[in-house]
């Protein structure tokens, strides 16, 4: 009888545990992965590929992962990569190599000479930059375009090149400041 | 009222479960390599050890004693611990998923740290009545909290030192948890 009693107790106690958890696992569900989604709340979203991979969402999933660094966005600069190690609690660090220095900004430009209309660089325009219709001669519109240099490879003729933006007084702006609103910059006592 | 302070008093320091009673060592050597996480899992042990240490004694109180099922205590108490656990999680991930990313598996292995089911057996042991039960699991936990904290810094700082070749590593985190140990012990002094 009190064997009984004692597996009737134990049970009847995990049953209603278990029913708890139910709820709560209900209550409390986690949809998606929501680390990723804000690092890519924190990404520019130019969907350039500069980071190797396919756009700003695969970047942040991997980063999410643990498998990329923070450093390897050149649209978001260093605002960017101090903003994402402010949120993943990790040590900033420079940009990588490839994308250290001061990038002169730059735009790309169609040999309308050579141009044959093929449409293969409409379609890797991440920004709808070029215009364009099929054996029709394409051409950039310079203010769209965000120097992301995608449109290179496809070319069959290669008559797309590169060329710096000549700052004009129309085109200057004011610098970014150096750190993202929100993190005061280090300064260094005397 | 007296004695809740003195419950309070002789958990966070005078019988502090990691540095005297040597409970719960496994996430005290694991999580205390940065401060944050540190942090983190301290609330999370707090959330679950006081909680845990609430719904055993009544249980005890309430289920085990009127029935005559003390010989089910053990099973009955980890029962409850691992819902509390599970609980947790499922609130961290929800609420906080960068700190669930990071306590990572040390979170669902606060059911093992041995601290918990302690608590409850103790509080049992001690026949505490349900506010001491209370009393008796937040003060545990508070001290655990403490000790894992200030642990937590002492390495960070260890971390940079210059420690002779072989010290480095797991060995200095262990001499310093000694040395730690036996400055809680002077603490056994304040009971007269």
């Amino acid at each position: 009888m009190s064997v009984l009693i004692a597996v009737i107790t134990l049970s009847s106690i995990a049953g209603l545990f278990g029913l708890v958890l139910g709820y709560s696992a209900i209550r409390f569900r986690v949809q998606g992965d929501p680390v990723a989604d804000k690092i890519d709340a924190i990404l520019p979203q130019t969907q350039c590929g500069q980071c190797s991979f396919a756009g700003c969402r695969p970047y942040a999933e991997a980063i999410a992962k643990g498998e990329a660094d923070i450093n390897r966005c050149p649209p978001g600069g260093t605002a960017t990569m101090l903003a994402l190690a402010d949120l993943l609690g990790v040590e900033p660090k420079p940009l990588a190599e490839e994308h250290t220095g001061e990038p002169i900004k730059t735009v790309v430009y169609i040999d309308e000479q050579t141009c044959i209309g093929c449409t293969l660089c409409i379609q890797a325009c991440p920004v709808d930059a070029i215009l364009g219709a099929a054996k029709q001669m394409h051409t950039v519109i310079e203010s769209e375009c965000t120097g992301c240099n995608l449109c290179i490879p496809p070319c069959p003729v290669d008559c797309i090149h590169i060329m710096p933006v000549k700052v004009q007084p129309e085109t200057w702006r004011w610098p970014l400041p150096e750190h993202p609103p929100g993190t005061a910059p280090r300064v260094s006592a005397l | 009222m007296t004695e809740y302070a003195l419950i309070l008093i002789s958990t966070i320091w005078v019988n502090n479960f990691l540095l005297v009673k040597f409970l719960g060592l496994c996430p005290f050597m694991g999580v205390s390599r940065k401060l944050e996480t540190a942090i983190g899992m301290g609330m999370a042990t707090t959330f679950v050890l006081t909680l845990s240490a609430i719904s055993s004694s009544l249980v005890n109180d309430w289920i085990l004693l009127p029935l005559g099922l003390e010989y089910l205590r053990t099973i009955m108490f980890i029962l409850v611990i691992a819902v509390v656990v599970q609980f947790t999680e499922m609130v961290v991930h929800k609420t906080s998923p960068l700190l669930y990313n990071l306590l990572g598996i040390f979170l669902p292995l606060i059911t093992t740290n041995c601290a918990v089911l302690g608590v409850a057996l103790l509080n049992v042991q001690e026949k505490h009545t349900f506010l001491e039960s209370a009393f008796y699991g937040f003060g545990a936990a508070i001290g655990f909290s403490l000790v894992l904290v200030l642990f937590a810094g002492m390495r960070e700082r260890i971390r940079v030192a210059d420690v002779p070749a072989i010290f480095q590593g797991n060995s200095i985190a262990l001499i310093t948890a000694g040395i730690m140990s036996l400055a809680f012990l002077g603490f056994a002094g304040l009971v007269k």
